[in-house]
């Protein structure tokens, strides 16, 4: 994956936590994993890449990182299915946020949300996934985004 | 009409609904769910998700303004490229916002297409 590819999603991370009520996030450089499973927190939304190009973004986040999104958009259902909820919104938005500079060509689906490992394949050569660490508030989550 | 496959965006644009403006009718987690809720109640705004399971919204905008054309639809969608809002607009709807957004982006947008 080329780098200025990899720069729109590390845009987008900045971009979405700049709406929240704490815009500062620390976003870190990326590094490679071979699986799903090296990189992933309690909770992912996994879009699934199309079109031009094949791939995963996922966003995965622990439960307290979500559950102080959702309060901090003034909603009080911190539910697991709002959570879930929540993940596969925050997935979709980095993703989809990632067209301006990727182009039409750039489909992505609707995200498939889960408790634990996503339920999908992504291992395979070439299939290498860029881990993305973003730290917002005292929480870590990442993004994750495998292209090609 | 609020139509978006999250609840958490779904129960966002109800909230900075400006009640004193817009009685919402109802909300729609997908394409087919909105048309029927649509034929139901009959709305005269839409705000419309594009990525969405069983009918995306750029197919639903297309059905929604078969039915009735002077439908007022705001696109609200994550995809911000300028292909996708065009394309929209071609098939009906009268402004296009990009998530993530603020309430007052939210206002502004709805506040346009009332006016227009």
């Amino acid at each position: 994956m080329k780098e200025e590819n990899l720069r729109v999603f590390l845009s987008s991370i900045v971009r979405y936590f700049g709406h929240t009520s704490d815009p500062n996030v620390d976003v870190g450089a990326p590094y490679l994993v071979d699986e799903i499973k090296e990189a992933c927190r309690e909770y992912t939304g996994l879009i699934s890449i199309s079109g031009e190009y094949n791939g995963v973004c996922y966003f995965s986040a622990p439960a307290v990182l979500l559950k102080h999104l959702i309060l901090s958009v003034g909603e009080t259902d911190t539910s697991e299915t709002m959570m879930l909820d929540t993940v596969g919104e925050v997935a979709n938005t980095l993703s989809g946020n990632a067209r301006r500079k990727l182009g039409k060509g750039f489909k992505i689906s609707a995200p498939y949300l889960s408790k634990g490992l996503p339920a999908i394949e992504t291992e395979g050569e070439g299939n290498r996934i860029y881990a993305i660490p973003i730290q917002w508030k005292s929480y870590k989550a990442l993004l994750g985004v495998s292209l090609h | 009409m609020i139509v978006d496959d999250s609840k958490l965006i779904r129960q966002r644009i109800a909230r900075e609904y400006d009640a004193t403006t817009f009685e919402l009718v109802g909300t729609a987690n997908n394409g087919f769910d909105a048309i029927e809720l649509f034929d139901r109640a009959s709305p005269e705004v839409v705000t419309m998700d594009l990525t969405m399971p069983e009918l995306d919204g750029i197919e639903c905008i297309e059905q929604l303004i078969i039915r009735e054309p002077s439908t007022k639809i705001l696109v609200i969608s994550a995809l911000n490229d300028t292909s996708i809002g065009m394309e929209a607009l071609e098939k009906g709807a009268m402004g296009f916002i990009t998530k993530p957004f603020s309430g007052a982006d939210l206002k502004v947008a709805l506040n346009e297409i009332i006016d227009s």
